[in-house]
């Protein structure tokens, strides 16, 4: 030892801490519950539904928006999750996805048009974003588990601050790209400033924006498999606990059931992307 | 400093300068109140603009500016006010501030000195929300070089923008974005996306979301210099017969001197942000106040490329030195000419016998100076007053020297003096706004062949 006094970090960090929950304590209960709340809803609806019904409606929807090659992979992968019995941990799993996106679509998405409409905005956040992405994903799990204990909330947690970035950055990319002389025409026609986000900045950005989302729905489902580190159940955990009980065979049937989920969702999104900017000039015709 | 030639026109309460005038459009008088009005206006972009003002008061190039506090200067202390009706164009080369200055007038660009009035009302001083609504009821929007309109849209809805942001009711968006789709020739083409359409038509879908906005003012920023010079000539000539009709006052940018002679009513040529010269088109052309408007203007012009030969028409009617004066007012009142040009039995050129000159002889006579009085009454012989004459060979820039000033037609003789052919003034403009012929080049090509 260098010196006989050892800095205290880690007694100054818990009682940061310890502070700022005992500060907003009414702030993060809140926040947990309603994430708990949402979860276990998605959940439980989920799970309501006879694994073969969920497997025929999300194999159609699949089809009806992504035609049927991956609509008939969906049908085959979802059996065969079933089949291997993981089907709860998948159900599990996917709510955890589907909940972090929504908060992330929520957030990134302002976030992204704030970043794109002020350039000392985009000057804070940029740092911030670079900083956010350069970290390994399992540093977020610290302060998720400081503030949220252990279980879904922290894994929700953690997964947003590790997904966002791309979705604000590809928000800001995409309304930043529009040509100008679109931007300068919706201003010559007198349009204030929502008029001009929605009805030339938003769907000029559409391809560009869905590819951020297609990003972070990638990372969201990297983070959930790190996330059963923290106690999150589903498809994250079991492949842990392959891993941990050396039980390479179960943890692999884990991990191919999260890359079926993987293959479907950023196919899903990709056509879902293709789909919006036809729609919307399909709307617009009529 | 040189005195500054725009400034006697900033000010309508002065009268203009002795301009050479335009006799053919009936343009909007000096005395009707000035639609829009720049003061001092000045754009200086980048940080800390104000810094950059005062080394430009100072004396300061707009270059100097530029390498000294990094700042680009848009446009300096312009002033000149544009009248309600006219069709006014800001022309110069590439980089001269045309751009910066018409989105100063709808305050697109904030200025950093000066003022914008629109009728009467400086826009500067206005609030954000009375500002959009000047944008809405003034102006009608804005046509782009590169059309601008919204690719997601179908042409009805992107005619219809202008509409769609005021709120009004979808029917009468409707209603109006169609008659505008009528006016512009895209009848039927409603429902189709830009991606259907040619650049052509596309500046079209451009045009009708301006006019179906109904607004005074029609701000174009090199609206035709996309399109391919036949379809660019084409929209031009229908942008005239469009003016006919809907009357605007049109702010027209261009770096294309055929274009600003073709439809400019007065035409402002800048250079480093500020107008150097503002006048007619034949005041730039005859009278270029300083080297620049005097390269711009050869640069493009062909003035000594086309001669009196290539833009000369025939003769309508003649009078003959036998005629008499009963005969030259029937002829002129049958072709509608307000003089006539007096030939002898060998078509050469005797004299010019004007109308006025005709009735004030017969009233000279002293018996009643109608038509019907007796042929002996009155004296057998045409007052005659020299003719305009030129060569075949002459050149355009001589034309329009021999033009300037007077309304004769100009005769075109041979080697033997004889009579080939007439030159008006309109046929001078007109042909110093078309193209030029094959063998000349376009655009700076021409200029050594001057
Ligand atoms: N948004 C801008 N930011 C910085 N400089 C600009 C901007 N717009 C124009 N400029 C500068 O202002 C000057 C005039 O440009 P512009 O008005 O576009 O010229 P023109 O339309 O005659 O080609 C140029 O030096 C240009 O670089
Ligand atoms: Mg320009």
């Amino acid at each position: 030892m260098l010196l006989d006094y050892r800095i205290p970090i880690a007694s100054w960090v818990e009682k940061l801490v310890r502070s700022i929950q005992s500060a907003w304590a009414a702030g993060f209960d809140g926040f947990a519950d309603i994430v708990r709340f949402v979860i276990n809803g998605l959940l439980g609806g989920l799970q309501a539904v006879p694994p073969l019904v969920l497997l025929v409606v999300l194999a159609a929807l699949v089809t009806w928006k992504a035609g049927w090659k991956l609509g008939l992979f969906t049908a085959v992968g979802l059996f065969l999750i079933h089949n291997i019995q993981l089907w709860t941990p998948f159900l599990q799993t996917l709510s955890l996805v589907v909940t972090a996106q929504v908060l992330i679509v929520v957030v990134g998405v302002p976030l992204g048009i704030l970043a794109a409409s002020s350039d000392a905005a985009e000057r804070i956040m940029r740092p911030i974003l670079d900083f956010m992405q350069t970290m390994p994903a399992f540093v977020y799990l610290i302060p998720a588990v400081m503030f949220f204990g252990i279980g879904l909330v922290p894994g929700v947690v953690a997964t947003f601050i590790f997904s966002l970035p791309p979705l604000v950055r590809l928000v800001n990319l995409g309304i930043r790209q529009v040509p100008v002389d679109l931007v300068e025409a919706a201003d010559a026609f007198g349009a204030t400033r929502l008029q001009k986000l929605v009805k030339v900045q938003v769907p000029q950005a559409l391809p560009t924006m869905m590819a951020g989302l297609n990003q972070s729905i990638m990372l969201n489902l990297s983070m959930v498999v790190i996330a059963g580190m923290i106690g999150a159940r589903g498809l994250g955990a079991e492949v842990l606990r392959g891993i941990q009980r050396i039980q390479v065979g179960q943890g692999f049937e884990a991990g191919l059931a999260v890359v079926i989920l993987a293959i479907v969702l950023d196919r899903l999104t990709a056509a879902f992307a293709m789909r919006r900017r036809d729609g919307s000039r399909a709307r617009e015709d009529g | 400093m040189p005195a500054d030639p725009v400034k006697r026109d900033a000010h309508p309460s002065q009268p203009p300068g002795a301009p050479v005038g335009r006799t053919v459009a009936a343009a909007p008088t000096a005395a009707a109140p000035p639609k829009i009005e720049c003061r001092s206006l000045t754009k200086v972009f980048g940080a800390r603009p104000e810094r950059v003002v005062e080394f430009l008061a100072a004396g300061g190039t707009k270059e100097e500016a530029q390498a000294r506090f990094g700042n680009a200067v848009g446009v300096y202390d312009v002033d000149l006010s544009v009248r309600a009706g006219e069709t006014f164009v800001l022309m110069g080369l590439s980089g001269s501030g045309k751009s910066t200055l018409l989105r100063l007038l709808n305050l697109l660009h904030d200025p950093t000195a000066g003022e914008v009035l629109v009728d009467g009302v400086d826009l500067t001083s206005l609030a954000r929300a009375e500002l959009l609504r000047v944008r809405r009821t003034k102006f009608s929007g804005m046509v782009f070089q590169q059309f601008a309109i919204l690719p997601h849209r179908s042409v009805l809805d992107n005619v219809r923008f202008g509409l769609e942001v005021q709120k009004l009711p979808l029917a009468e968006q409707r209603r109006r974005a169609l008659e505008a789709i009528e006016l512009v020739g895209l009848a039927g083409w409603e429902g189709s996306l830009p991606a259907q359409l040619s650049g052509g038509m596309q500046q079209r879908v451009g045009l009708a979301r301006s006019l179906a906005m109904d607004a005074d003012v029609l701000l174009m920023d090199e609206a035709f210099s996309a399109l391919d010079p036949l379809i660019r000539r084409e929209m031009q000539d229908e942008l005239v017969e469009l003016q006919a009709r809907v009357n605007k006052t049109i702010v027209f940018v261009t770096h294309d001197l055929d274009e600003a002679l073709k439809l400019g009513d007065r035409i402002a040529i800048m250079r480093s942000g500020r107008v150097v010269q503002l006048g007619g088109a034949e005041e730039i052309i005859t009278a270029p106040a300083d080297d620049y408007v005097e390269a711009f203007v050869a640069g493009v012009d062909r003035t000594g490329v086309l001669t009196a030969r290539s833009i000369m028409q025939p003769v309508k009617a003649t009078a003959h030195v036998g005629d008499g004066p009963h005969t030259a007012l029937t002829k002129m009142r049958r072709f509608g000419l307000s003089g006539l040009l007096v030939i002898d039995r060998e078509r050469r050129v005797q004299g010019y016998a004007s109308s006025e000159a005709v009735i004030a002889q017969l009233g000279r006579a002293g018996s009643a100076p109608s038509a019907e009085a007796p042929e002996g009454a009155v004296p057998d012989r045409l007052p005659l007053a020299p003719a305009l004459t030129v060569g075949l060979d002459t050149s355009l820039a001589e034309l329009i020297a021999a033009a300037a000033g007077s309304s004769e037609p100009i005769a075109v003789v041979d080697e033997g003096r004889r009579l080939r052919g007439v030159v008006v003034k309109g046929a001078i403009l007109a042909a110093l706004a078309s193209e030029p012929p094959p063998s000349a080049g376009s655009g700076k090509g021409a200029a050594g062949a001057a």
